[in-house]
């Protein structure tokens, strides 16, 4: 038959369903095709090396600057007579719970002083602890009723009034006190500002006041001021941020002015919160504070061991390839040329 | 397909018969109507008041508005996935066990739902608007006697409908008349099976009669076999007038066909609607399921352990600290079991249920927590990275067929990664390695061969003389002048006869229909006159057939007319019209076909064309005379099959009356027959098929496909083994080896060709002793132990398999065995695929290098595969483009369709479609390498992905005492696979790539890496594993100790982690990545961005606990100090023992990749160059 339509009708056919070329239906885009090569992996040795170890020095320095002294006062509070009975001692409301530590101080510390309690062995990440708390309740007067997860801590038992702040975690609040006297002058601790500016805007409620809080029988910890609004409990708000680890600190206050070498520190705590239930251990922390945070020499250490770690491979890899160089994309290399006799 | 085949193909069911007397049928027959549909013609009323039969309507939609919700839902969790997602929220609803919010839970649930949900209705949509298209079409039916139209949907069965050319078929209708006398009528079937030929269907010449354009005289019975999908065969009766008569396959034209060529035709509905055979047939073809995800089930299941003993150890943990705490959990500030009043509830538990509820609750609550350890999302997530490879594999341009104009179409979704580990490939000659072009090349007549000078006549010498009728073929075939001499003679030797009757059976022994093309041919050149030149095209179901009518044709024999019972041929000018009493049509039993004859003079002759081991037996013993005829011939067989050629032989036989009319009777007793009918015939045509007088022998060349060589070269360098399977003879299927370079001359042949088992077995046990091939004794022994220890995995595997290595392995020169080629032909086969020599064949045939089988069977290609996939792991491919290669298709792990020139049954079957053997060279070698590698990757990558999340939330469960806290919100654990982490991922899957194609095409030997299983492997799972231990114990400690001791609450400590994981594992994939386009970077880095974008929305919602988090540890120098040590400690170990592998053991695939950015860099600066001159 008629050769034209032959041709015609697939050249027509080609234009409408030949796959149309695009870089990226072809898979031809363009892109960078790294391939690690010596060069690249002493180059990246060498900047993680030469990187982390300045790194980790002025973290370490840094760490080492800072002054810290810490306390342990949960046994030395502790009455020696009780010293078999703790548990009965701190519940008893009559034993005197007043303790003194004296301290000297071994460095100067600069002011801000940070002063932290720091507890142990206390779970506050426990699934029953974390949960047992109710946002929408510490945040809205009118959401005062809402007291789901609070269980079972959230009414009255007698009127069925609900709890504000309701939940383990409020109940439980931490309750020691500490005064701190130089030569017999009060020391300002000053305990504004200690919680997170945004939880006390804008989670905890300038309107919602506490009410009918620890009236049950079992009385968990602190008692809070009826008539200062959440926002301003400061304390409850820091100790609401539930810690992470079962070790942890909290913030309790701050002083604003210098520490001098051997100055007499008088260190009234009122020893009152009840960790020997479950043996855990109570510490009082002071600490000055630098860019990276407190005293910890873990991150510079770290980095620096790194950073030794890398520079050793560098060199490790610069050395082994002078030994055994292998030229890049030497066909000669492929399997199949290597060793004829098989695949492997 | 072979040979012939229209055979083999069902779909060549077309038996012109027209009983010149309706024959009065016995009871045997009719018994059908107790159990058959009753279709009263006219009379739809009648029809359907008493069987149920569907309206016309169509409904191929899944849904209505109001069961889409109840029914998607029941649709969806038939997935594994699903269920599991949902049994993990339902516990999470229980009370003692909400680990998360419960809305959170069900995020991740719904979020899949919807997606899925909103897919399908949009799809639904889209088939209620085509299926409300299709029901609204309207044809003519006969209504008050008159033709009217009427609304497809309104159709029933027992309506007389009108259909008019180019019109399409509403339902399932048995023809009762159409435009033409005799009762003929051209359908398209493209709907049905793609085929594009034109088909013939007629009607009865008892009812022709009583057709007339506008009116329909008919109202008799037709009783039908109940619906059923099979589009090859129909049996049914039709009484009228007392008459009965049988109604076939020939009969009927189905819904979706096309009118062509045929002014109208009128017929009765017989099936309607769901009923109708195209709509019993929409069904979709089995799934199969790719080898890499069954190695990685096994390693979900190692994932399912580790989960179990994490839940475990939790669960044990709580139990023991609830023991040793016993006595202090009724105060326990941070527990309170009980409730301490003076009122009523004074000691009652507060969701405490003892020490073994609470440590079984705990366990389940772990599940909850550790849920995404089992990657669950990851068969989403590989569901749409395959849909991503299989654009890309549509869209290439280097595999879309110009000639045919057909794209690469992927059938089946679920195994593109198979493509990259093929190790067997099963090929199927005709159509698949040849183009299934046929064009007569030789021919042997009386003895005498022809054929071997051709001349392309530039017109027909049967046009000399000028005023006849000129047929102008579509395709010019050359000719032998002297055999065209010999036919011009005017001699009746009994050479000159033979050869007339040779051609006249050429023309007339088919089931060929020639179309002609009424316009005249303006550009004939040769300056003719053009009245008399009319063209004509030959449509037909068989290739073979249709070179044959077109050399017959070319030697002055033209087939121009065909109807139900008549072909008009026009011999030299002369029109020679014959009466067709009865067709034999080709089966795979006889391998022949044959047609009766009355010639003009009353004469009846039997025309037979068959194979020659078929024909042989069957022709006249006796003459002297012949016996040279047949040596010659047969001489002249073997000579064309070692050329490659395809060969028939011809024959044909006078009948005598008694003979004729014997045959007559049983042959309408038989085709009217409801039962056996095929049977039946084959036995009746052994009857006429005896004695017959030797004509000659035709030889037909099928050209090899393009680049077909070349492609088999590189797959066999890449280590495939190809294996043809072919329904030729050995002759012709070792010559088409040697021209496709499948086999070379210094092969040592080996031949299997025994006639009985024993003999078969003696060949096999010699082969094997004289080439020294050493049985897989484990495999030989005891088959079972042998797959067993494979299952164990690719590494014990890769140990067997290098025992036979290097027997077959191409890369290897063998100095002192040359290498092996294996021939087997079918009845060999026969005997040992069902007897327990299987091992033996498999042995020898697996360490040869070619294995060519012959003769074979369409189930006999299905049992190769078979022999293979079951004694072995490695993964097979199937290619084939006819009906006769489904079997083989569906067997194969991967399934190839050739969208050739034989019908799309093999398309229909297969996994992959494409339009010629040449693209298997790419889809192999590079794309089943890529999607190989990506899916290698992705699957571990998503192990390590979910397993460094779950871990880290492991150790800190165990600082929690053990109590399932997560310090990650809610939301943060829910989004983390579904939002953070997954869209790398999916990028990466479809689109990363390690070599190029042309690098993947220059060395075929790269495709080894999927052999190797080197993408994914059960040492890469239990590295990756060690490597997740790893960085999850670095993303959990490096925290813990940089803040140990410090005011730093739960969500803060979330909130690092969170952070810290989704850089840690995009870094990971970043440093995987093996080729970084602008998407890869946005996806990567953009994953990063989103997720700190989530943390600071979730961050800034005042009712969430973790209100304020971000902004607070933001300004903190130390978190940002801890990511980056987390990042570099984390992956300092991958690092460096990827640094050291890829510098000192590099793999192929590394040293190709920098070949090629060296080859690149050099193509840059020379390019550079002209430019500096």
């Amino acid at each position: 038959m008629d050769i034209k339509d032959e041709e015609s009708a697939p050249s027509s056919k080609k234009a409408s369903k030949k796959p149309i070329y695009t870089q990226f239906s072809q898979q031809d885009l363009p892109a960078w095709k790294p391939i690690l090569t010596p060069g690249w992996v002493i180059a990246t040795f060498s900047v993680v090396g030469i990187l982390y170890i300045p790194i980790g020095l002025l973290t370490l320095f840094a760490s080492e600057s800072v002054e810290e002294a810490i306390f342990r006062y949960d046994d030395r509070c502790l009455p020696p007579s009780y010293a078999h009975n703790a548990n009965s001692y701190i519940q008893s409301d009559d034993t005197n719970k007043t303790c003194t530590i004296k301290w000297t101080v071994e460095h100067e510390m600069e002011a801000p002083i940070y002063i932290y309690y720091q507890l142990d062995n206390y779970y506050q990440n426990h699934r029953r602890y974390v949960k047992s708390r109710n946002d929408m309740q510490l945040r809205n007067k009118a959401a005062e009723g809402d007291l789901g997860n609070c269980f079972p801590e959230d009414k009255t038992t007698d009127t069925n009034q609900p709890i504000v702040p309701c939940g383990l975690i409020a109940w439980s609040l931490f309750n020691d006190t500490y005064r701190f006297l130089t030569s017999n002058k009060d020391l300002t601790v000053n305990k504004k500002n200690i919680a997170w500016g945004s939880d006390q805007r804008s989670k905890f409620g300038s309107n919602v006041y506490p009410k009918n809080f620890q009236s049950r029988d079992l009385i968990g910890g602190a008692k809070l001021n009826e008539s200062i609004p959440l926002s301003q409990q400061e304390d409850l708000i820091v100790w609401m941020r539930s810690a992470a680890l079962p070790t942890f600190r909290k913030l309790y206050g701050k002083i604003e002015t210098d520490l001098e070498m051997n100055d007499e520190i008088e260190i009234v705590i009122e020893n009152n919160y009840n960790t020997y239930l479950f043996g855990g251990r109570k510490r009082l922390v002071f600490s000055t504070t630098t860019l990276i945070g407190g005293k910890n020499p873990f991150v510079g250490t770290a980095y620096l061991i790194v950073g030794g770690l890398s520079l050793f491979c560098a060199i490790t890899f610069i050395l082994l390839y002078v030994i055994k160089p292998r030229p890049l994309g030497d066909p000669s290399y492929l399997s199949w040329n290597r060793n004829p006799g098989g695949i492997k | 397909m072979e040979h012939i085949p229209p055979s083999e193909i069902p779909h060549s069911r077309h038996r012109r018969v027209r009983p010149k007397s309706s024959v009065q049928f016995d009871d045997k027959v009719i018994f059908h109507d107790d159990n058959g549909n009753l279709i009263y013609v006219n009379d739809p009323i009648k029809t359907n008041e008493k069987y149920e039969f569907a309206g016309n309507e169509i409904r191929t939609s899944r849904y209505t508005l109001l069961n889409f919700l109840p029914k998607n839902l029941f649709i969806q969790f038939h997935r594994v996935a699903y269920l599991y997602f949902l049994a993990i929220a339902a516990l999470n609803q229980l009370p003692p066990l909400a680990v998360f919010g419960r809305t959170v839970s069900l995020f991740p649930l719904l979020f899949v739902l919807c997606v899925t949900a909103f897919k399908d209705a949009y799809e639904d949509w889209r088939r209620h608007r085509s299926d409300s298209h299709e029901n609204n079409r309207q044809s003519l039916v006969l209504q008050s006697a008159q033709f009217r139209p009427k609304r497809w949907k309104n159709i029933q069965a027992g309506d007389v409908v009108k259909i008019l050319a180019d019109e399409m078929i509403p339902a399932d209708i048995v023809l009762l008349g159409t435009s033409d006398q005799s009762g003929v009528a051209y359908i398209q079937t493209m709907n049905l099976d793609g085929e594009s030929n034109l088909k013939t269907r007629y009607a009865k010449q008892e009812t022709t009669s009583l057709v007339l354009p506008d009116a329909c005289a008919v109202s008799g019975v037709i009783t039908c076999e109940p619906p059923n999908r099979n589009i090859y065969e129909f049996t049914a009766n039709m009484e009228l007038n007392g008459h009965k008569f049988p109604l076939n396959q020939s009969n009927i034209v189905l819904r979706g066909c096309v009118l062509k060529n045929t002014e109208w035709i009128i017929g009765v509905v017989v099936y309607a609607g769901q009923q109708t055979k195209a709509m019993l047939n929409s069904a979709a073809s089995p799934s199969k399921r790719s080898k890499l995800e069954s190695y990685m089930n096994r390693e979900t299941f190692w994932l399912s352990v580790f989960l179990f003993i994490m839940c475990a150890v939790v669960a044990l943990g709580m139990g023991l600290w609830l023991v040793r705490h016993k006595d202090q959990l009724d105060t326990l500030p941070y527990y309170r079991k009980t409730y301490v009043t003076n009122g009523p509830d004074n000691g009652k538990h507060y969701r405490y249920y003892g020490i073994p509820m609470e440590t079984f609750f705990s366990f389940l609550s772990s599940i909850i927590v550790f849920q995404i350890m089992i990657p669950i999302s990851l068969y989403i997530t590989m569901e749409l990275v395959r849909l991503g490879q299989s654009y890309f594999m549509i869209g290439d341009r280097d595999m879309y067929d110009a000639n045919s104009g057909t794209r690469f179409q992927c059938r089946s979704l679920n195994i593109n990664e198979d493509l990259g580990q093929i190790r067997y490939v099963f090929s199927d000659k005709t159509g698949t390695l040849t183009e299934n072009k046929m064009q007569f090349k030789r021919a042997s007549v009386h003895g005498k061969n022809y054929g071997s000078s051709l001349l392309i006549a530039g017109n027909n010498t049967a046009a000399a003389d000028s005023g006849k009728q000129i047929w102008k073929l579509k395709s010019e075939i050359p000719v032998d002048s002297e055999l065209v001499a010999l036919l011009q003679k005017d001699s009746n030797r009994d050479e000159r006869i033979t050869a007339h009757e040779f051609f006249l059976t050429l023309a007339a022994c088919n089931t060929v229909i020639p179309i002609i093309c009424s316009s005249t041919f303006p550009s004939c050149g040769k300056g003719e006159s053009n009245k008399n030149i009319e063209c004509i095209d030959y449509q037909g179901e068989s290739p073979d057939e249709q070179a044959l009518v077109s050399a017959a044709s070319a030697y002055g024999y033209t087939l121009f007319e065909r109807t139900s019972g008549n072909i008009v041929i026009d011999v030299n000018g002369e029109k020679l019209r014959l009466d067709v009493l009865g067709l034999h049509e080709f089966d795979s039993v006889r391998k022949r076909m044959s047609v009766v004859i009355r010639f003009p003079d009353n004469v009846v002759k039997v025309l037979v064309k068959g194979a020659d081991t078929s024909m042989f037996s069957i022709l006249a013993h006796g003459e002297e005379s012949n016996n040279g005829i047949w040596q010659e011939t047969q001489s002249h067989l073997n000579e064309y099959s070692l050329q490659g050629l395809r060969t028939l032989v011809i024959a044909s036989r006078d009948l005598s009356d008694s003979e004729l009319e014997e045959w007559q009777s049983m042959y309408e007793d038989a085709s009217t027959s409801l039962t056996d009918r095929s049977a039946k015939l084959r036995q009746i045509a052994a009857l006429i098929e005896c004695k017959l007088k030797l004509l000659g022998a035709t030889a037909i060349e099928d050209r090899l496909q393009e680049g077909v060589p070349e492609a088999i070269e590189s797959l066999r360098q890449a280590g495939i083994k190809v294996w043809v399977l072919t329904g030729d003879k050995q002759e012709t299927a070792i010559s088409i080896g040697l021209s496709c370079k499948l086999l070379s001359v210094d092969m040592q042949q080996i031949v299997i060709n025994g006639t009985s088992e024993v003999e078969c077995s003696n060949l096999l046990a010699d082969a094997k002793a004289k080439y020294g091939v050493r049985s897989s004794s484990r495999g030989h022994q005891n088959p079972k132990c042998e797959t067993d220890s494979k299952h164990g995995g690719p590494d014990i595997h890769n140990g067997t398999k290098s025992l036979s290595m290097p027997k077959w392995n191409p890369g290897k020169e063998e100095g002192t065995t040359a290498q092996l080629a294996l021939i087997i032909d079918g009845t060999s086969l026969v005997y040992i695929l069902e007897k327990e020599l299987q091992s033996e064949l498999f042995d020898l045939a697996t360490s040869c290098r070619v294995v060519l089988c012959c003769r074979v069977a369409p189930l006999q290609k299905a049992g190769i595969v078979d022999l293979i996939k079951s004694r072995t792991d490695d993964l097979t491919l199937a290619i084939g483009d006819g009906a006769n290669d489904v079997s083989m298709i569906q067997m194969a792990d991967v399934g190839v369709g050739i969208c050739g020139q034989e019908g799309r049954q093999a398309v229909m079957a297969s996994d992959f479609a494409m339009g010629q053997f040449q693209f298997l060279k790419k889809l192999l070698l590079v794309h089943g390498h890529w999607n190989y590698q990506r899916i290698g990757y992705l699957v571990l990558y998503n192990f390590y992905r979910n397993a460094v999340f779950v871990l880290m939330l492991f150790w800190y469960i165990s600082c929690t005492a053990f109590s399932t806290t997560s310090a990650l919100t809610d939301w943060s654990s829910v989004l983390y696979s579904v939002i953070y982490t997954s869209i790398p991922t999916v990028i990466v899957g479809v689109l990363d790539k390690d070599l190029s194609h042309r690098t993947l095409l220059q060395y075929p030997k790269l495709y080894g890496a999927g052999h190797r299983h080197e993408a994914y492997n059960m040492q890469l799972f239990w590295i990756t594993m060690l490597d997740t231990l790893w960085q999850s114990l670095v993303l959990f400690y490096i925290p813990v100790f940089t803040y140990k001791d410090s005011t730093l609450d739960i969500w803060s400590m979330g909130s690092l982690w969170t952070i810290s994981v989704v850089i840690l594992v995009n870094v990971h994939l970043a440093m995987d990545i093996n080729q970084w386009a602008l998407v890869n970077h946005v996806a990567v880095w953009g994953s990063i961005v989103i997720t700190y974008g989530c943390v600071v929305i979730l961050d800034s919602i005042p009712v969430f606990p973790n209100y304020g988090t971000i902004y607070h540890l933001a300004r903190s120098p130390t978190y940002w100090m801890t990511i980056l040590f987390i990042i570099i400690l984390a992956l300092l170990p991958r690092f460096f023992c990827k640094a050291v592998c890829q510098i000192f053991y590099p793999s192929d695939i590394q040293i190709a990749r920098e070949a090629e950015t060296k080859s690149k860099q050099h193509d840059d600066l020379r390019s550079k160059l002209p430019i500096s001159n």
